[in-house]
């Protein structure tokens, strides 16, 4: 008797639970899911001159030879054409190879922002985070033109390098990969320092003396105990930059030339000025493809991380 | 226990502390302080929370420098030889094992960075984990390990580089009761048989007295008494060491006469004790005069051959703690004593109860007079 509610109460439990998770899992479905669905689809059709434009369209009320029809219209040509034309496979590698170099330099800049931040006078840790963040309370597509003004050849880093006599001639540095690497560091650096300072400032000052006590110099105390302690934050905050930026599009396209597009440019071409949705969703696909991959990794990683502890 | 003489005065200190002060912004946490402590000696530094005895040791393993004197190992001063030189190593009281290292590992930490060779640091870290008996654990993360264990980690790690002083902050507060008892016991050995100098922390004075050879009681920076646990309990230099180490009653009086061994006091409160006294101490002089509860005698009866030492009262509380029962007496002077008498017959009926008129009373040799 006391068994039988005992297990009525853990099913009205379970039922609480499942309630509990159905409300994201709907939104997720909803706002994630049925679109990644529909561009799946869109990037297995053809293009039409059309609206919308492209082919075959599903229409159940005609009923299930429509169906058939449509299901046949299906194909993987677009894919043959992003695995074919070499425009595709550039913008992918040069998508990949900013984001890295990026990702690169954002933890180089990062690291020690967000440790002087972790190190520095407890009350004064969250006005510093607050300085981390407080240039992206202004409008992000301001701050890039600011930085188009800045690059520009007459603009203020040129002023700047020749009034000091490091260089004559004022140098190109818009339209540049450099200006990409460097608007991209700038925009994204919070997102970089904020998780290496949750996992910094979580650290235990004492494991830091009994390293100096076993003999470890400063450095190597840093290398061999700090480092290795932050790498949940490593990983987190080169994941949370690595993935935006590989499909980034504004920053490339104001500050780059364009004779090079990345992905996220190519993307942009296809859909608005070749109108060719088909291939447009393609490379979409293809991209978040791409970017599973280091998601997955680091969800593995992660659950061994529990299942370690 | 070891039978070195410490207060030896031929023996060359291992440690000495030369008016060492330390001050943290206004704050004064050591304040000139000098002591000498000896090669294979189990020193003790015991004090309430505050007292300055952890900034002490964290002087002497160089996490902070004297503001004032200086630190002298084995004749040297310690500021003068590089960290990785100085033969001392520390055991954290939170224990600071790396979480992201093996037990193996983190044993290891210390002898790599002294650029050991390979095969000698295997052969150490086996020597180590057997020490501390934990053979075969050598694999597991510091999380995969229990409280008891962690704690053997850290004492084989802070001796794995065979220090010569070995410092531990409060080893064993963070173990349960009947496990700090047995691992009191296994410190002791370990310290014998290694040879070693061991410096402890504890704010426990059980502790302090089970395992030092030495106690220095410190108190607002200062040291107040150092000497062996049963001269800081039995001859305590002050009123403030009489009444932080065990249990007390304090007597307040005024010295009548002192002669041959022999102190006479007059009892602020009425009453005349009779105290054997090493010492001198000046007639007319205030002074206070320490009994320990277990050697007062507790009686329902006013023994007829005796005026001093001999209060009579009434029993206000009667604390039993298994071995002994505390009586609480509120004497008719005014004053409140403590008794403790031995449980050593089972009985079912107390043979004296809350509220019962007693007399207790104590030899002459049982009470201290304390000057200060």
């Amino acid at each position: 008797m006391i068994l039988a509610t005992a297990s009525r109460e853990k099913t009205r439990r379970d039922w609480g639970r499942r309630l509990v998770i159905l409300i994201p899992a709907l939104w997720l479905t909803v706002f994630f899911l049925v679109p990644c669905l529909i561009v799946l689809k869109i990037s297995l059709s053809q293009t039409a001159i059309a609206q919308p434009p492209y082919l075959p369209l599903l229409d159940l009320a005609a009923g299930w030879p429509s169906i058939k029809d449509f299901i046949a219209g299906l194909s993987f040509d677009n894919y043959k054409i992003l695995g074919s034309d070499w425009l595709y496979l550039t913008s992918y590698l040069r998508s990949l190879a900013i984001a890295t170099l990026s990702t690169l330099i954002l933890l180089l800049v990062g690291y020690p922002v967000a440790y002087g931040i972790a190190r520095a006078p407890r009350r004064l840790q969250p006005l510093l985070v607050m300085a981390v963040f407080l240039p992206f309370l202004t409008a992000f597509l301001i701050r890039i033109y600011a930085w188009i003004n800045i690059l520009q050849r007459e603009g203020l880093l040129n002023d700047v390098l020749i009034a000091l006599g490091i260089v004559r001639e004022p140098v190109v540095w818009l339209a540049t990969d450099a200006a990409i690497v460097l608007g991209i560091v700038y925009s994204y650096l919070p997102f970089m320092v904020l998780p290496l300072y949750a996992s910094l400032e979580k650290m235990d000052e004492s494991l830091l003396e009994a390293a100096a006590d076993l003999g470890a110099p400063r450095w190597k105390a840093f290398w061999l105990i700090t480092v290795p302690l932050s790498a949940p934050g490593i990983v987190a905050g080169a994941l949370l930059c690595f993935i935006p930026i590989a499909g980034e599009f504004v920053i490339p396209d104001l500050l780059g030339g364009s004779d090079a597009l990345m992905i996220g440019q190519t993307l942009w071409t296809e859909f608005f000025q070749n109108k060719d949705w088909p291939v447009a969703s393609a490379v979409a696909i293809a991209l978040l493809a791409i970017l599973l991959a280091p998601i997955l990794i680091y969800q593995h990683l992660q659950m061994r991380a529990l299942e370690d502890r | 226990m070891l039978e070195d003489n410490p207060d030896d005065s031929a023996a060359r200190p291992l440690v000495r502390f030369e008016a060492v002060s330390k001050r943290f912004g206004s704050i004064v946490a050591v304040e000139r302080l000098s002591l000498d402590i000896f090669e294979r000696e189990f020193f003790a530094l015991l004090g309430p929370s505050g007292c300055g005895k952890t900034t002490l040791l964290r002087m002497l393993a160089w996490f902070e420098q004297p503001s004032q004197g200086r630190i002298l190992l084995d004749g040297a001063d310690i500021s003068a030889v590089p960290p990785h030189r100085r033969p001392v190593n520390m055991m954290f009281q939170s224990y600071a094992l790396f979480p992201h290292l093996t037990v193996e590992g983190n044993i290891a930490f210390g002898l790599k960075q002294d650029g050991m060779p390979k095969p000698e640091i295997a052969i150490r870290v086996c020597e180590m984990l057997a020490l501390v008996k934990l053979d075969g654990f050598g694999a597991r993360k510091p999380h995969q390990l229990s409280g008891g264990q962690r704690q053997r980690v850290a004492l084989a790690r802070a001796l794995a580089k065979r220090p010569r002083v070995l410092l531990l902050d409060e080893p064993l507060s963070a173990l349960d009761r009947k496990l700090r008892e047995d691992t009191r016991f296994e410190l002791m050995e370990l310290q014998e048989k290694l040879g070693l100098t061991f410096i402890i922390v504890t704010h426990d004075q059980e502790e302090a007295m089970t395992l030092a050879d030495r106690i220095g009681v410190m108190n607002g920076g200062q040291l107040v008494q150092v000497a062996t646990p049963s001269e800081i309990y039995e001859q305590p230099n002050s009123r403030w060491v009489a009444d932080f180490i065990g249990d007390v009653s304090l007597i307040e009086g005024r010295v009548v006469s002192s002669a041959l061994g022999q102190t006479i006091i007059e009892s602020a409160a009425g009453g005349r004790l009779i105290v054997t006294h090493p010492g001198d101490a000046a007639a007319g002089a205030s002074v206070a005069v320490a009994v320990r509860p277990e050697k007062v005698r507790i009686e329902a009866m006013p023994s007829p051959a005796r005026n001093e030492n001999c209060f009579a009262g009434r029993v206000t509380e009667i604390g039993y703690l298994g071995g002994v029962s505390i009586y609480k007496v509120k004497l008719d002077n005014g004053l409140n004593m403590k008794a403790a008498v031995a449980n050593s017959q089972r009985l079912t009926e107390p043979p004296i109860k809350a509220g019962d008129q007693v007399w207790l009373n104590f030899p002459p040799d049982a009470g201290v007079v304390l000057l200060r």
